[in-house]
């Protein structure tokens, strides 16, 4: 027993010793994930993400010139969801068209006249065109609605005593979490260390490969040890290393990008725990299901990149459709993204870190038990 | 006996990799294990470091049967593979902590160990440098190193010289011999010759999965079917009639002739060429050059599975 528990101290002391030798992987294995979790984290709001509405850059054209349409202009220049810019038609047009602005606003010639005249039935409505970038559909209607607030403000001014139209009411926007505020990094950083965890358990697994290539497995298995003691002490080293890779990871999460577990500590550790045996255990499989080093690198990597994808990783899951955010919910990688999200955003309690876990280390056992079933024992 | 092969048989689907072996080696014995590529020489191996479980027949260590996976019998194997399974990324000691480890050494006793090997393989100076910045000869040195630390009475070396240069290779055999000289037993495979000739007590030979000869060098000379080889230049060739002639002289086995160049083989030079000498000379040829050869392992591996050892 004790010269078992010498030997699996030894496999795990040699694979831990490999992967902190390597400092160039080692560096890159920490700070690829926090690079691209910064830069996905600033995407989606950044740490300040639950007070800061980012304005939309509109282009603005008045090619009537009249108190109406210049009032119209001064209001939506105001309009603290817009950030607007006067400009010639012709620019405005060029500027959607090439990315630069989301979309423009044209308020026709004649615009000044016409507009009264029509509230009222007594001539043609004027047209305002509105020019919108084909990838952002959602603010055309949002502009759409912000230009008609402001015009039938504007053009019915004269007849309520100066005030004009407005909305009966005014909404207060409030963000909702059990945690203190949310910070776009906590999102990307879960999905990133998830993304990049996983990779390095390919590693691990290619690594299992090529000791078979190099001779290692052969001396291995002449040692007086058992298959529980080699492939265990795999699973052991890797989720340690994965341990290792998630807790920089988030260390940099929280000192440089805000981001708080606002829910329960012991959850999030759990949670990171489980998803590292995860790591480790497809690992495992691969190594006993692939074929040439190249091979399985690729197909594997493929694989991961389906599952982080489909695991809300890249994106939060919630701007799924609806069938893919229900059908996601198998994947292990939606649970170990949703499981860093409750205990680092949301602020969630310990109980809910259970359910993630048990999933987590349910797919863990099923890998472990396809990789045992599919390991090659007398190959070299 | 330290090692008993008995009739060790293993089948991969339909193919038969080790159709029968047996042998058996004794204390500070060194055996040559010798066969062409595809003989069931690396199954056999296999079966001998427990790696692999045989069809049929058994292992025996020391009147033990051996078995695989965690059997404590393996504790008295030691295995040097054909490549080098070194860490590369580690330090020259910690490979050999390593190993070690894997055999449950742990503390002052692993230490020591580790002394004494890097002593035996002269890499002591060496110990705290990666195996990538050493030299063939020192890695494959270390790669035996590896295998020594928890002091196996038996011994695999499979190939434990390729691409070594001579001096380094020159250490290796010091090794071996030196733990020959301390009583271990050892199984060596390789394609060189000089290598069996210098370090193996014993020679066994196999093909298509079963033994064809088992015994000393010498044995093996006096009882293949091979002979020594004498070859004569003349000026002008000798006619049939001399050849026949020169084919029923007592312990001549065969006579070639290409061109101006005759080649005779005899069980026995010494009686042969004088009498070959005397008959050409009666029928009037001069021999302008001669040579003999002595017969080798080279000549018996030939004779046995029709391919050189380089070949294979």
């Amino acid at each position: 027993m004790r010269s078992t528990l010498t030997a699996l101290r030894a496999l795990v002391r040699k694979d831990v010793a490999i992967f902190l030798r390597d400092r160039r992987a080692l560096v890159v294995s920490v700070l690829t994930p926090i690079v691209v979790a910064a830069f996905f984290g600033s995407l989606f709001g950044g740490g300040g993400a639950g007070d800061n509405v980012s304005k939309v850059p509109v282009g603005v054209t008045d090619l009537d010139g009249s108190t109406l349409s210049r009032a119209v202009v001064e209001a939506l220049a105001h309009d603290e969801s817009l950030a607007t810019d006067l400009m010639p038609e012709g620019d405005a047009h060029q500027l959607v068209k090439t990315g630069k602005l989301r979309a423009a606003v044209v308020i026709p010639a004649g615009f000044g006249a016409a507009a009264p005249a029509a509230l009222l039935g007594r001539a043609e409505k004027p047209s305002i065109k509105l020019f919108y970038d084909p990838s952002q559909s959602v603010v055309r209607s949002v502009l759409a609605g912000i230009v008609t607030q402001h015009v039938m403000q504007e053009v019915t001014r004269p007849f309520t005593s100066g005030k004009g139209v407005s909305s009966p009411f005014t909404i207060a926007s409030q963000a909702v979490s059990t945690g203190p505020r949310y910070n776009g990094y906590a999102h990307s950083f879960a999905g990133m260390s998830v993304q990049f965890t996983l990779f390095m358990g390919i590693d691990a697994g290619v690594a299992l490969l090529l000791m078979r290539e190099t001779g290692m497995w052969r001396r291995l298995r002449a040692a007086p040890l058992s298959r529980g003691v080699l492939l265990g002490s795999r699973v052991a080293a890797t989720t340690l290393i994965a341990m290792l890779i998630l807790t920089v990871v988030y260390a940099a999460a929280i000192a440089v990008f805000g981001v708080r577990i606002a829910g329960s500590f012991a959850g999030f550790a759990m949670i990171a725990f489980a998803f590292a045996v995860l790591a480790a255990t497809t690992g495992l499989m691969i190594a006993a299901i692939g074929g040439t080093v190249a091979a399985t690198r690729g197909v594997a990597t493929f694989s991961i990149l389906i599952l982080v994808m489909l695991g809300g990783a890249w994106v939060p899951a919630f701007l799924f459709p609806e069938w893919l955010q229900n059908a996601s919910k198998i994947l292990p990688t939606r649970w170990a993204v949703d499981g860093f999200d409750a205990m680092t955003w949301r602020g969630l309690p310990l109980a809910s870190a259970f359910a993630p876990v048990a999933v987590l280390l349910a797919w863990s056992a099923l890998f472990a038990l396809i990789a045992v079933w599919r390991f090659d024992w007398e190959g070299d | 006996m330290h090692l008993v092969a008995d009739r060790l048989q293993k089948k991969f689907g339909a193919t038969t990799a080790v159709a029968e072996v047996s042998f058996a080696a004794a204390p500070g014995e060194v055996l040559g294990l010798l066969g062409p590529n595809g003989a069931g020489k690396s199954t056999t191996i296999s079966m001998l470091a427990g790696l692999m479980r045989p069809d049929g027949g058994r292992v025996h260590i020391d009147g033990v049967p051996l078995g695989t996976g965690a059997d404590p019998t393996k504790r008295r194997l030691g295995l040097v593979t054909q490549e080098i399974a070194l860490i590369d990324e580690l330090p020259a000691r910690m490979n050999l902590e390593f190993f070690g480890g894997l055999y449950g050494l742990a503390g002052r006793l692993l230490a020591g160990r580790i002394a004494a090997a890097l002593e035996l393989t002269s890499l002591g100076d060496r110990a705290g440098d990666a195996p990538k910045e050493f030299s063939g000869g020192m890695r494959r040195r270390l790669n035996i190193a590896c295998a020594l630390l928890h002091e196996p009475q038996i011994l695999l070396l499979d190939e434990p010289t390729v691409g070594v240069d001579p001096q380094s290779r020159n250490a290796i055999f010091d090794t071996i011999e030196a733990l020959a000289g301390a009583g271990r037993t050892m199984v060596y495979t390789t394609h060189y010759m000089e290598e069996v000739e210098r370090l193996c007590d014993r020679v066994v030979i196999i093909d298509h999965g079963r033994v064809l000869a088992d015994d000393t060098l010498t044995g093996l000379l006096a009882s293949a079917p091979v002979s020594n080889t004498l070859t004569l230049k003349y000026d002008v060739s000798p006619d049939g009639a001399a050849l026949e002639e020169i084919r029923n002289l007592p312990g001549v086995i065969r006579v070639d002739l290409a061109g101006p160049e005759l080649s005779v083989s005899a069980t026995d030079l010494g009686t042969a060429a004088p009498r070959v000498l005397e008959r050409l000379a009666a029928r009037g040829c001069s021999c302008q050059e001669l040579t003999s050869r002595r017969a080798n392992l080279e000549d018996v591996f030939l004779a046995l599975t029709g391919r050189t050892l380089r070949d294979t």
